[in-house]
């Protein structure tokens, strides 16, 4: 039986008492829907002459497809329309190029090779579930069978074969530089070199179907007004109609999608694979088509959480301080990007954990397999990393004999304390969170680790950026011509310093691509950003501290590319501020930041402002940017 | 030409006749066919519970049942659950509860409990978790769940969080 | 394409089976199939009236169950007692009100648990053509018999003689890790022409002879079941699947075997 109990007594004087809801039994408002069965989850809108949409799906996790005979499918009873690749009008994306982050790479329909089991070769609508059923079984795809790869650092190997063309190094491409996501934050060899204590471990993790109890899928008909209706499962919406406009080429003033009834999600319904295809049914059909998973397919193709492999390397002192943490991640993600990419970002900026280490370093890889693709699930980035952290942490305090909760008490990080991605810890409540944890079940504690708070300890010393060893190692492509270390800092050849006290590269802002972008503060209450140079605010700089150049070396920082950057606003894609062709990294010794004064972005034809000759359809045509915007456009 | 199969049978009291397809199964018929969207489609292979109603006052599965072997039966759904305006006990327990969060297995929950209050008005919370352990709620509620059919049958509940 | 046949007797049914035809009983496996679009379904033959073989009746020693009667059936009727546990561990409630003691004898990996039981119980088969057929000698053949069944005998176990015992991942119902039925006569406290059997740790429930052996004239305690238990994994070569991979259930089966013999794990 569960029980809430609510600890008013913690950080009493961080908050006013008057939170009338919290804490009491409220009835939710949509709750007389859910018990009379009458919410309007997406498969319950009817219909006349609704079609049926089933999928022909690869057996193999790598293959090539050599041909696909869909004639005796056409000429089977109640088939309306078989929809193959040449169908989608166009038929590559990733989902988060919304946000400008990462390469088209997947197609909605593939025709020329499949990366994993369960991949979509075909679609055929039907008058019947059933005869869509049976049409999908008398198709007949000529695979040439591949060699595939299921364990991401098989897949790393220069041998691998390769997953998805888009990367041939079965990596995704960190900031245009490096196979992984880098997090740099003081010098770990010199905590290993300090510690009394060496404590390592590796940690695995399978991946978790979300397995909501509506499965994902979409209705789409055709509209009186040259529009198309969308009741859709999705938990994204303008993920999914931005995605269907793409891909249907389509401008998204001609989708009308309707969500927000979702019969379960937990990260499982936002990868936009059911609308644009039911869509691309309602246009191709003319007639409302529903294209809705089965059980099979939402365990075997809904994307699930991912698998992680951790590898940690903690220095200790006697005394249980944990001097240094190095992390080496796994992400797998499957045969192609969904949100890996991203929950790797969201994870480095939460490295080493709720703890304060003064050093810590990361390689977290973005690796592509011949399995599911992988994406979002509640805790995303998160949940895996904090399982090996506290396995590890246990771990750490059988090696220096401590008890578990008092080690993670001395460790644990207070408000003031300075986070490997550069951002002051706040509202830190770990400490209490172990001592009620113990007092519960009974685990008796010191004093002194009793007497422990959050709010007192932290800051000074703690809120200093330390100076920071980089690296350069594992470049994009680097480890296809030769078996490199992934561990961080291993088989650096050259390194780099950040001075203490440094937060990272500045990075200028985009300019607005449009008169109506430019912030109003009068309007909008927000003043915006300073026009000065920006210092990166968080888990960019921090996960991906690439050497700082001597100035002179730099190019001129990213007026050559501006515009849209990362996904949301927590970290920001930067510019090379040293190409490593060029020259190493020097060490740096003036503590000011790099001397190459930011530029308005140059006003060459790749940067005139935004023009579109169609409201929100087309996008713009700049290299390197995608040439959809309904997302970063408004950003 | 796929033959349609004419099937009569009582839906929450009321007359209710439709032409069946072959080999459909009495969840599609009665969403698509009769218009009774209280079932719901989690899994078409018995696993989930969702789509539970009952035949004869028994609680079924109606992805797995033959549409035509209703005839003649008397089916429930959460469409018949409550008397005009008047809930049954079973939903202001639900509700009063917070035994739903999603909400989309609870047609099923529902339909599983009411089979079990109908036999036993007074269940223990055993048995109220035998009735629904054929039900699966994925937003893992099911302590309010318990707790809701425990309260819809007059006894006290065990009040959660 | 799936059609429909409708026929009254198990006779009919049995004579216009064929390539591609299956007999509707609870429907449970059968409709999944055909949700799914399994391509091996296209004719479902149904009973008008399948009462009359639901029946469960009493014969001496023996009881007679109708291939028809269900798992909600057995647990409603007090000549079966020794059966609720094994009928309460298939599905939940409404699976029960409609899986039947036929379809369980033909249900594949890793279903069938009930077959189990029966098979430990010295379960005789009455086929729709009249003759009888012992339940483990179908259970090899059970894909290609083309005869119906009937209706199952089975032997009435006196005390606790009679043990069964289900694995599920999920509680408290789910499908088979391995489920395990133990017929266990004993004279002078010594087990005399012990049976055991296992579902889900092969592709059909199967008895396993030289653990039956290893059980012969032993107390039930944990030397006399020693090497019984040690037969296990010799003896069974389990399947894998997404519920437990096969080393996973030769790893445990010992263990849970043990619990069974000890009494200490019965359900």
């Amino acid at each position: 039986m569960s029980s809430v109990e609510f600890r008013k007594d913690l950080f009493r004087e961080e908050r006013d008492d008057n939170l009338q809801e919290i804490g009491k039994p409220t009835r939710r408002q949509d709750i007389l829907g859910h018990v009379t069965g009458r919410s309007p989850y997406y498969d319950d809108h009817l219909f006349d002459g609704l079609l049926h949409m089933r999928c022909v799906r690869s057996p193999h996790h790598h293959a090539r497809i050599r041909s696909i005979d869909t004639g005796a499918a056409e000429r089977m009873p109640g088939v309306i329309r078989v929809i193959l690749a040449r169908d989608v009008p166009n038929n590559l994306n990733t989902l988060l190029s919304l946000i400008n982050f990462g390469k088209d790479e997947e197609k909605l329909i593939q025709d020329t090779k499949v990366a994993y089991v369960g991949e979509p070769v075909a679609a055929i609508i039907a008058e019947t579930d059933r005869q869509a059923r049976d049409a999908c079984a008398a198709v007949k795809v000529d695979y040439e069978v591949l060699p595939h790869v299921l364990d991401p650092e098989e897949a790393l190997s220069p041998q691998a074969p390769v997953v998805n063309e888009v990367y041939p190094n079965n990596t995704f491409d960190y900031h245009d530089l490096y196979d992984h996501q880098k997090l740099r934050f003081g010098d770990v060899d010199k905590g290993f070199a300090e510690a009394d204590h060496i404590v390592e471990g590796e940690y695995q993790m399978s991946p978790i179907e979300q397995a909501p109890i509506e499965t994902c899928g979409a209705i789409a008909a055709p509209e009186t007004n040259d529009r198309y209706v969308c009741y859709t499962s999705t938990q994204a919406l303008f993920f999914s109609l931005g995605t269907t406009a793409k891909l249907l080429d389509m401008p998204s003033s001609r989708l009308h999608f309707i969500g927000g009834t979702v019969g379960g999600g937990f990260g499982g319904k936002v990868d936009s694979i059911v609308e644009p295809l039911s869509v691309l049914g309602a246009v191709l059909a003319g007639r409302p088509v529903k294209f809705m998973w089965d059980r099979t397919e939402e365990m075997q193709v809904g994307a699930p959480r991912g698998a992680e492999r951790w590898r940690i390397k903690d220095g200790v002192a006697r005394d249980g301080r944990i001097l240094a943490r190095a992390f080496t991640g796994f992400f797998d993600a499957g045969a192609y990007t969904r949100l890996s990419s991203y929950a790797i970002i969201k994870c480095s900026a939460h490295l080493p954990g709720p703890y304060t280490i003064p050093n810590v370093a990361a390689n977290v890889f973005c690796v592509f397999t011949n399995r599911t693709p992988a994406t979002a699930m509640r805790g995303f980035g998160i949940t895996g990393v904090d399982f090996a952290i506290e396995c590890h942490m246990d771990k750490v305090a059988e090696a220096v004999g401590l008890n578990p909760i008092e080690l993670r008490i001395l460790n644990a990080y207070r408000d003031g304390d300075m986070k490997p991605h550069r951002r002051l810890a706040k509202n830190t409540a770990l400490i209490e969170c172990c001592q009620v944890a113990a007092q519960k079940s009974g685990w008796s504690i010191g004093a002194e680790a009793a007497r422990q708070s959050s709010l007192l300890g932290g800051g000074g010393p703690r809120a200093e950026i330390p100076e920071t060893v980089t690296d350069m190692a594992g470049q994009i492509g680097e480890r296809r011509r030769s078996v490199i270390p992934t561990a961080p800092g291993e088989g650096a050849s050259a390194r780099g310093n950040v001075p203490a006290g440094t937060q990272g590269i500045p990075i200028v802002a985009a300019a607005p691509q449009d008169e109506d972008m430019i912030m109003d503060p009068s309007r909008t209450g927000y003043r915006g950003p300073s026009s000065t140079p920006t210092r990166i605010p968080e888990a960019a700089i921090a996960t991906d501290t690439r050497p700082q150049a001597a100035a002179p070396a730099s190019p001129p920082p990213p007026a050559a590319r501006p515009g849209p950057v990362a996904p949301s606003g927590s970290s920001q894609v930067l510019q090379p501020a040293l190409q490593p062709a060029l020259s190493p990294p020097a060490p740096q010794a003036s503590p000011e930041p790099p001397a190459t004064a930011p530029q308005p972005p140059a006003p060459d034809a790749a940067s005139q402002p935004y023009k579109p000759e169609k409201p929100f359809s087309r996008g713009v045509n700049r290299p390197g940017v995608s040439r959809f915007l309904s997302g970063s456009r408004r950003r | 030409m796929m033959a349609k199969t004419p099937v009569q049978f009582s839906l929450n009291g009321s007359s209710a006749a439709v032409f069946v397809d072959d080999a459909q199964n009495l969840l599609d018929v009665l969403r698509r066919g009769v218009g009774d969207l209280t079932p719901k489609y989690g899994c078409g292979q018995g696993t989930c519970g969702s789509c539970t109603v009952l035949i004869d006052g028994e609680p079924h599965l109606s992805c797995l049942t033959l549409a035509e072997t209703v005839e003649g039966r008397s089916v429930e759904t959460t469409n018949g659950l409550a008397a005009g305006p008047n809930l049954h006990a079973l939903q202001e327990a639900f509700m009063e509860n917070f035994a739903a969060q999603c909400g989309y297995c609870t047609p099923g929950m529902l339909m599983a409990a009411k089979a079990l209050l109908d036999r036993t008005p007074r269940p223990s919370r055993e048995e109220v978790i035998e009735a629904i352990s054929g039900n699966i709620c994925r937003c893992t509620g099911y302590d309010p769940i318990i707790d809701a059919i425990m309260a819809a049958s007059g006894q006290a509940t065990r009040r959660t969080g | 394409m799936v059609t429909i046949t409708t026929v009254d007797t198990l006779q009919e049914a049995a004579a216009s089976s064929g390539q591609g035809s299956s007999l509707l009983g609870g429907g449970t496996l059968l409709m999944r199939g055909v949700n799914y679009g399994d391509q091996d379904v296209s004719r479902i033959v149904r009973l008008r009236q399948p009462t009359p073989l639901a029946g469960i009746s009493s014969e001496g020693e023996r009881i007679r169950l109708g291939a028809f009667a269900t798992m909600a059936t057995i647990m409603k009727s007090g000549d079966t007692a020794f059966l609720h546990p094994v009928a309460r561990a298939v599905g939940g409630p409404a699976i029960r009100n409609m899986a039947t003691v036929g379809g369980n004898i033909f249900a594949p990996h890793p279903y069938g648990d009930f077959a189990v039981a029966l098979l430990v119980l010295d379960a005789r088969l009455r086929m729709s053509d009249g003759s009888e057929m012992d339940l483990d000698r179908l259970l090899p053949v059970r894909d290609t018999e083309t005869r119906l069944v009937e209706s199952v005998s089975a032997l009435r176990p006196a005390g606790d003689d009679f043990r069964f015992l289900k694995v599920t991942r999920v509680k408290p119902r789910g499908a088979s890790v391995l489920s395990i039925a133990a017929w266990l006569p004993r004279r002078a406290g010594r087990v005399s022409g012990a049976r055991v059997a296992f579902g889900a740790m092969a592709p059909t429930p199967v008895r396993v002879p030289e653990v039956e052996a290893a059980l012969e004239g032993v107390n039930l305690d944990q030397n006399g079941i020693e090497r019984a238990l040690q037969s296990v994994a010799n003896n069974l070569n389990p399947p894998d699947d997404s519920l437990a991979s096969g080393w996973y259930r030769k790893a445990v089966a010992p263990v849970h075997l043990g619990r069974l013999l000890l009494g200490q794990g019965t359900r």
